[in-house]
């Protein structure tokens, strides 16, 4: 029995562990929160089938009772150290041997205060996507000042596709989460006017264009192909923004009482330390850097070192849930070298 | 904004017949400007557009697509305040567009002598 | 034995070398505006000759600035300078001694050991001997530190050193052999005739035991006279020019001459020629550490002297201020600068027939945000918020829309064009009846308060104005425990000379932690719309190791006043940066 160390407690990780622990290996996952899920326990539903996010959740927690999968919570990689093939990983006063380990350390959203022209946590009523789902959760979607808000722009790309923010990458979910967003909080309040201020809306998977469209021809969401510049606040207690109406060719300001910042996915911040850690190479965005494009998402560059998830490229639920699976074959295929 | 629309000629691009000399010399000096994906986020932060109708996203889109014909009123209006530059997503660097254009069109209109700094 | 027609190079250079500086200096003098040549004049009679005189011995001999920044490198144009000087000075006295009288041929003294080589008595023939010699030593060791220098840069604690022209190698090569060459001309002549004082008679007995000396001497005495020629010659047209140019440059600056900012007129090329190339504004410059390596200020000095100056180099530079202050010579570099930008772009500037004065608010204080203010809220909401707080009957200028202030299109030398700005600001502020205009953003503080008529209007930047307040006990600041370091904006510190008062105002509400480098000395953060050629990947390097140098104080956070700079470092995102008002503001907050 080979023995697999995972570094992440989420989606990814604990789908990697369930398919390897399948296969017969000894699998221990490591975990810096104190539950399993991770990001994935802050949201509400899901895109495009508004699957609620706590079905993902459950499927997670049953699937992992079927193994006998040892669960390191509260737990932080301190060192690593060879091991003939493998390696030993320390936490705390404990070590693993471990023949492969897969890190599946995930993502952490754009800080939306670095964007501090959209003027999150300066002005009330704005809020990024996350605080959004937490509204939802909480079934309250009115203002901080305990209206129903009668205008709401969803702005798009913020921290991704951003030379300012050193995110140069697509974050590629924003744009579905948005609409996603957009239909929900129209559901919710059919009287309010929703716009999503867009540079370009990438419905890429099944089904998201079909979102999109139901978006407009159901839910009167508009979309206005702009960045949003400028937050202001005015006399009213509303807020104000500016962007240009690029399809126009005219600068566009608009009274809204409630804007909501798609923030990009990033890598963690300490993804690098991580890296560091097992001596393995990431992108200039920080992201793990993937041996092939195409064959080996999840072949990382040193042997024995695999990555899932989140912490590889920005990527949905599905995706994260399918490239947890492919990369637990890789693992497989590389422990019958061994 | 007026890219002449009053007239009655036909209006579409003829993108194998206009004069490329203009944004040729804009890329030669400042390369930036060809990735712009226009997000307008220049033309909403815009200063001057916020007190006349100017719009230099669109501005240097006509100038890649040689659409000219009005181009040195409507750069005359940019006040260089430099907000665009700290906007833009991909880093253009504007205020040299800006600059370069006005000393292209002074050059061409015979006021700038050539061997002033054409380097 | 010796031919007697020797010197005749070393007569022809000096003599055009005089011909040549005297013309430039008159003409320099006649391209001067009407009220400078007055200035000349009654400067000229007062007390600011005599103290240029001190001054042009204390910088253009002893090299005191350069001394300042680098001692090495000090001593070296000491040596060189001083050293000549003295040779130059004592020679003529000796030489006085000898003749009994102070008429005699000049070249005389500078080929004295030629020309007196029987034994002769004169008073203090034995001191002059050892004085002149020990001279000579003083002037070789600057030399070898001048070769030294060439090649080792680093030894002087400078990282790069000029580059040079055909030109300026040819008086290089001229200069540095001056002195070897008279040291083997008088030690050989000492091992042939003992003419010189036991030192040299020692060496020349030393150089006659290999050989005979006896046919050295007149092609060695020769090639003396031929490199000082040479150099005197080469003189004007290279680097060298700075010697008698500085001189120049101290007495026109001390009787009040200075760079109009508007106009180019012949004060540039006063200046221009000033420049010795010591290559201290090299390291001073931050363009260095983003690969920019063309258009440090003596490059542009250079490419003006040598009228290829282009616009590449001329745009590429920061107007930070920092070679301005390192510069030994005192050279205006910045209006320099900005004086060829009006020059190149003069035909170019925009009318703004569009402005329109817009609706005006009657109040006590006028508050003018900026154009980049409106890219930081969090600084808006703070001025707001200590307004509010003040309780100040205040009109936000710009709260909607408003021409910008114009010091862009200044930076940019586009002079004619931001004054139609400034005509349009103006009105509407003094409309509003306030007595005074305040302004977070250094950038617009420098136009409102140097270029903007406003008769009684007090213009305030937001760290004079907030401190104050605290001290007539307006505003009550909370203090906190936090860490910081604060950065100096250029435009405010070294543009505007305010180092203290935001120091003043933060101690109130944090600990400030001092950096080796700030004040005159500050980084830029790279932001700077003084350049329009720098790319943003360029400027964020610069911003990055600015950071990176910031963080070795081990701060909780990075205080600035300046928005431009706020949104330029917190692009780095490294450590939290705030501007001066947010501190204030949030220290506020916590008490109330």
């Amino acid at each position: 029995m080979k023995n697999i160390v995972i570094i992440g407690g989420g989606i990814a990780g604990v789908e990697t562990a369930c398919a390897l622990a399948e296969g017969g290996n000894h699998v221990t996952i490591i975990e810096r929160d104190d539950k399993l899920g991770g990001k994935l326990n802050q949201w509400y539903c899901l895109f495009p089938d508004f699957k609620k996010s706590t079905q993902v959740l459950d499927y997670i927690k049953n699937r992992i009772k079927n193994f006998d999968i040892e669960l390191k919570l509260k737990s932080t990689v301190e060192k690593v150290e060879p091991n003939g093939d493998g390696y030993f990983i320390h936490t705390g006063n404990v070590r693993y041997a471990a023949d492969a380990v897969v890190l599946a350390v995930g993502y952490d959203l754009f800080d939306a205060t670095r964007k501090e022209e959209l003027g999150y946590k300066i002005y009330d009523n704005v809020f990024t996507q996350a605080d959004i789902e937490a509204k939802f959760r909480s079934g309250d979607l009115n203002t901080t000042f305990g209206k129903a808000p009668e205008r709401i722009a969803i702005v798009h790309c913020v921290g991704s596709r951003d030379e300012k923010c050193h995110n140069m990458y697509c974050s590629k979910v924003c744009c579905v989460t948005g609409v996603k967003q957009a239909i929900e909080i129209a559901k919710f309040l059919p009287k309010t006017e929703i716009f999503c201020f867009y540079m370009d809306l990438r419905m890429y998977d099944k089904h998201f264009e079909e979102l999109y469209r139901s978006a407009q021809e159901h839910h009167n969401i508009q979309f206005i192909r702009g960045r949003v510049s400028e937050v202001s606040a005015t006399p009213d207690q509303r807020l104000s923004i500016k962007t240009e109406d690029t399809l126009s060719g005219r600068p566009m300001k608009m009274k809204l009482d409630m804007i909501i910042l798609l923030a990009g996915m990033e890598a963690k911040k300490n993804t690098r330390q991580v890296a560091r850690l097992f001596d393995v190479e990431t992108e200039e965005s920080g992201f793990l850097r993937s041996q092939d494009f195409h064959l080996g998402a999840g072949i990382l560059s040193r042997k024995g070192i695999f990555a899932a998830g989140a912490c590889i490229s920005p990527m949905s639920i599905k995706e994260t849930i399918e490239n947890a699976r492919s990369t637990a074959m890789q693992v497989n295929q590389y422990l019958k070298t061994l | 904004m007026d890219f002449g629309y009053t007239t009655l000629e036909t209006r579409s691009i003829d993108y194998d017949k206009f004069d490329r000399k203009l944004i040729e010399y804009l890329l030669q000096y400042e390369p930036s400007l060809l990735v712009c994906m226009a997000c307008g986020g220049c033309t909403a932060t815009c200063s001057a557009g916020n007190l006349v109708d100017f719009n230099i996203r669109r501005i240097q889109l006509m100038v890649k697509r040689g659409e000219t014909d009005t181009l040195k009123a409507e750069i005359d209006k940019c006040m260089l305040c430099g907000k665009c530059m700290l906007i833009c997503p991909r880093g253009v660097n504007l205020r040299n567009v800006v600059m370069l254009i006005k000393k292209k069109l002074s050059i061409d209109s015979g006021q700038l002598a050539t061997k002033n700094n054409i380097k | 034995m010796f031919s007697d027609y020797f010197y005749y190079p070393f007569l022809i250079g000096t003599i055009f070398l005089f011909v040549v500086v005297i013309g430039r200096f008159v003409k320099w003098f006649m391209g001067l505006s009407k009220i400078d040549k007055i200035r000349v004049r009654i400067g000229l009679f007062s007390m600011k000759t005599l103290q240029s005189v001190w001054e042009s011995v204390r910088e253009g001999l002893l090299h005191h600035n350069i001394f300042k920044t680098n001692k090495m490198l000090g001593y070296m144009h000491m040596s060189l300078a001083f050293g000549w000087f003295l040779l130059i000075v004592v020679g003529h006295i000796e030489t006085s001694c000898y003749h009994g009288s102070m008429f005699f041929p000049f070249q005389h003294s500078i080929f004295f050991r030629y020309y007196v080589t029987e034994p002769t008595d004169f008073p203090g023939h034995a001191f002059f001997n050892y004085a002149m010699e020990i001279l000579l030593f003083f002037v070789l060791s600057g030399v070898m530190l001048a070769y030294f220098k060439r090649f080792r840069s680093k030894t002087f604690g400078m990282k790069r050193t000029t580059r040079m022209r055909y030109g300026d190698r040819i008086g290089l090569t001229a200069l540095w052999l001056i002195f070897p060459v008279r040291f083997l001309c008088e030690t050989f002549t000492a091992g042939v005739y003992h003419n010189g004082s036991p030192i040299f008679n020692g060496i020349g007995d030393a150089f006659a035991s290999v050989g005979d000396l006896n046919p050295w001497l007149n092609p060695l005495w020769l090639t003396y006279s031929v490199v000082l020629g040479v150099f005197f010659v080469a003189m004007p047209f290279t680097r060298y020019m700075h010697i008698p140019a500085e001189i120049n440059l101290i007495f026109l600056r001390n009787w009040g001459v200075t760079l109009k900012e508007r106009r180019v007129n012949t004060f540039t090329l006063a200046e221009v020629y000033s420049c010795s190339r010591c290559g201290i504004c090299i390291d001073a410059c931050q363009l260095n550490l983003a690969g920019i390596k063309n258009s440090q200020s003596v490059y542009v000095l250079k490419n003006i002297r040598n009228k290829n100056l282009t616009d590449e180099v001329l745009f590429n530079c920061l107007l930070c201020g920092k070679c301005q202050e390192a510069c030994p010579v005192g050279i205006d570099v910045n209006k320099l600068r900005i004086t060829q930008r009006i020059e190149t772009t003069k035909q170019y500037n925009s009318s703004y027939d569009y402005l329109k004065t817009g609706k005006t608010r009657q109040a006590d204080i006028v508050y003018f945000a900026g154009c980049m203010t409106h890219l930081t809220p969090s600084i808006k909401q703070s001025m707001l918020k200590i307004l509010d707080h003040a309780g100040e009957n205040y009109w936000f200028m710009d709260e909607n829309k408003a021409p910008c202030c114009g010091r862009p299109l200044m930076l940019a030398g586009q002079y004619d064009a931001a004054q139609k700005l400034i005509d349009t600001n103006t009105k509407m502020i003094l409309e509003s009846g306030a007595k005074r205009l305040l302004v977070n953003c250094p950038i617009c503080y420098k136009v409102f308060k140097e270029d903007y008529q406003l008769p009684g209007v007090e213009v305030l930047h937001h760290s004079e104005y907030i401190l104050d307040l605290v001290k007539q006990g307006r505003l009550d600041v909370n203090p906190s425990d936090l860490r910081a370091v604060y950065h100096d904006p250029c435009e405010l510190g070294r543009g505007s000379h305010i180092y203290e008062q935001p120091r003043e105002l933060l101690n109130t509400a944090l600990t400030l932690v001092p950096m080796a480098r700030e004040r005159e000395k500050a980084l830029c953060c790279g932001g700077s719309l003084a350049n329009t050629k720098i790319s943003m990947a360029e400027r964020d390097v610069l911003a990055g190791k600015a950071m990176e140098e910031f963080a070795t104080y081990a701060p909780d956070l990075v205080v600035t006043s300046c928005p431009l700079c706020k949104k330029t470092f917190a692009k780095v995102d490294s450590l939290p940066v705030k501007d001066l008002a947010e501190v204030v503001a949030g220290a506020v907050e916590r008490k109330v």
